[in-house]
């Protein structure tokens, strides 16, 4: 693979994909002590949000340690070089989020939705350009669509205004051709000056190959995480991103030793459990489970004395999609009063 | 008198719209005899075509000058929130009474088992029926907070991929916004949150609604199980595929429960409970308003 004198531009998700392994509760100041220090890596996009973006504060996902304006007026102002970026669901969050989030200086706002349903984010897409926002269209569980019905979807949202469409793993599922299929569709039949990103996760530990498939198939931005801290097995952990551009002859404007640093000494102290492949996160990518589920599978999973793995694989053959997280208690009762009946039985 | 039925009008060909007119040639006190549509190839045209309604695709415009003439005194909206107000402002000069379907939400919220009989006699001109998602869940953070001071109820309503119209998906926060609305107003909770999600699947998943409550004190366990059960009961009546999955689960001061909205399969198939609630609850609370008319206690248009 060669990808000497390539330029990758990463964006960083350990304060946005990151809340989800922390339950949301980085607080405030977390936030302002990892983002400016990846500020002074040379980190070019960084987003900050409720793991499930703007407006995902709720039962359903869980209450941040602090509101979405807070977080992103604390970081917004104490960035030297680096751009904030904001995740937004519809469904979930609305535009008044997003007006929020120009009003605060937000750079970057990112309109997610499942891979199939993008004409759910027209109005969101469309506003957000008319704000002269960098405007990104997510979209996620890449994984279960054709790269033909992808593409579909993407121009969808290019038609509605996005400058960039993610083809996103949010189960972390894909293996580097199946990136490369769709990546290198997306690039072919976009216009040009559209960019394509890639998202993904490291259950399988295909974080890294993954993401050099994308680059080489004509992704312009790849996200991970510094120390992988993200939902599932995390991101692709960026500081081991960064080595192996710089090992190919890519550039990324990042100081490697700086991240590194930033990984070792700020993010991983940060972890309330080892962010690795555990058999959980594994199942997810195996699967192709939606990521951030891992911890509330473990919670049922707890309550009511099941496998949390289990649990992950039933909601894969249900082919539940991202934000069904309502699901996985709905789905454990189910299986417990199950059990109950074969043991009465 | 015995068999005089009140004039209506639908507008909109799309899912809803067709499916409220099915279950509308039903009814003992509505007859359906106009079907508004914007795509003279629609589906939901043809449909009332076949099944003797007048059709126009020229939209409200196209409807206004027959309202008199056909006697028309009740309209249902099933278009989208931003095509609603100009609709409701043509029949409206026609004093036709409006059941707002989409979430605009212009006219005081109606969600019938909780609080159809406080419409009563008041004469409105247009009642909202707040969302689908609303419909399915207000009832239940009622069964809630008429026990106890609910501070905070939260929705969750999962429809499936096919089921989601194209007005549907273009208002989607409208969706979030009004839903959130109606937890508060209808449903009693002091803040309100909703979330929509769309899920591809096939062959279609059935409607689901979560519902989370959060109690001011510790829940009383016996009387919210009462009094869901109960709400249940009277939301059967009118949609009888409308099921408690699971719950309540009590948690701390959180009480949550799980239902399932099955459909008649009127229209679109059983999956679709979104359609069927919505509906049904359209043409529940146009039934007031028609025996309302029909006994003279509202003044005919």
């Amino acid at each position: 693979m060669n990808l000497r004198g390539k330029s990758v531009v990463i964006h960083d998700m350990c304060l946005r994909d990151g809340m989800h392994p922390k339950r949301h509760q980085i607080s405030v100041e977390q936030m302002i002590r990892v983002a400016t220090a990846l500020d002074d890596a040379g980190m070019p996009l960084i987003e900050v949000t409720h793991g499930d973006g703007l407006g995902g504060a709720s039962v359903n996902y869980g209450f941040p340690a602090a509101s979405d304006e807070e977080y992103l007026r604390a970081v917004v102002p104490k960035m030297k070089q680096a751009k904030i970026s904001a995740l937004l669901l519809p469904g979930i969050g609305t535009v008044d989020h997003l007006r929020m989030a120009k009003d605060v200086g937000v750079h970057t706002i990112r309109v997610a939705t499942h891979c199939t349903e993008a004409d759910v984010s027209e109005q969101h897409i469309g506003l957000a350009r008319k704000l002269e926002l960098d405007t990104v269209g997510f979209l996620m569980m890449a994984h279960m669509i054709s790269p033909e019905e992808l593409l579909a979807q993407a121009k969808l949202m290019e038609s509605y205004g996005a400058n960039c469409i993610y083809a996103t793993d949010s189960a972390g599922y894909m293996l580097p051709d199946d990136v490369s299929a769709r990546i290198g569709l997306l690039r072919e039949k976009l216009d040009p000056k559209t960019e394509i990103g890639f998202h993904g996760h490291h259950n399988l530990a295909m974080g890294i190959a993954n993401s050099l498939a994308a680059v080489e198939a004509g992704a312009a931005r790849i996200d991970g995480s510094t120390a992988g801290l993200g939902a599932g097995a995390g991101n692709t952990p960026l500081e081991v991103f960064c080595a192996v551009l710089d090992r190919m002859g890519a550039t990324t404007g990042i100081d490697l030793y700086k991240i590194m640093d930033v990984a070792e000494d700020i993010v991983t102290p940060m972890m309330d459990a080892p962010v690795r492949i555990d058999r959980d996160s594994l199942i997810l990518g195996y699967a192709g489970v939606y990521s951030s589920f891992l911890l509330f599978a473990q919670r049922a999973a707890a309550k009511y004395g099941l496998s949390a793995r289990d649990i992950l694989v039933e909601l894969g053959r249900r082919r539940t999609v991202g934000g069904q997280e309502d699901m996985i208690e709905d789905l454990a009762l189910d299986m417990s009063k199950a059990n109950r009946s074969k043991q009465a039985g | 008198m015995a068999n005089r039925k009140i004039k209506a009008a639908i507008i909109g060909s799309g899912n809803i719209g067709t499916d409220l007119m099915i279950k509308a040639l039903r009814s003992e006190v509505i007859e359906p005899v106009w079907m508004v549509g914007i795509e003279p190839t629609s589906d939901g045209l043809k449909r009332a075509r076949e099944l003797g309604l007048k059709t126009t695709h020229e939209g409200v415009p196209g409807l206004e000058k027959h309202l008199r003439e056909d006697g028309i005194q009740i309209a249902w909206d099933a278009t989208s929130a931003y095509a609603h107000k100009a609709n409701n402002e043509i029949v409206a000069r026609h004093g036709v009474v409006m059941i707002d379907l989409t979430p605009a939400a212009i006219g005081p919220f109606c969600v019938p088992p909780v609080n159809l009989e406080a419409h009563l006699g008041m004469g409105a001109q247009n009642v909202n029926m707040v969302t689908c998602g609303g419909q399915a869940t207000i009832p239940m953070v009622n069964a809630v907070s008429r026990v106890q001071e609910v501070e905070y109820g939260e929705i969750v309503a999962t429809v499936s991929s096919k089921s989601a119209g194209p007005g549907t998906r273009k208002n989607i926060d409208e969706f979030t916004r009004t839903t959130a609305q109606g937890i508060e107003v209808v449903g009693g909770a002091k803040k309100g949150k909703a979330i929509i999600i769309i899920n591809p699947a096939e062959p279609p998943i059935m409607m689901r609604d979560t519902v989370h409550c959060l109690t001011k004190e510790a829940p009383k366990e016996k009387e919210i199980i009462a009094s869901i059960h109960a709400m249940i009961e009277e939301v059967r009546k009118y949609v009888p595929g409308y099921t408690l999955k699971n719950g309540p689960v009590f948690d701390g001061n959180r009480v949550t429960v799980w239902l399932e909205v099955e459909g008649l399969g009127d229209y679109l198939p059983k999956y679709a409970g979104n359609l069927d609630i919505m509906t049904a609850a359209g043409l529940r609370t146009a039934e007031m308003i028609a025996k309302e008319i029909l006994s003279g206690k509202r003044s005919a248009a």
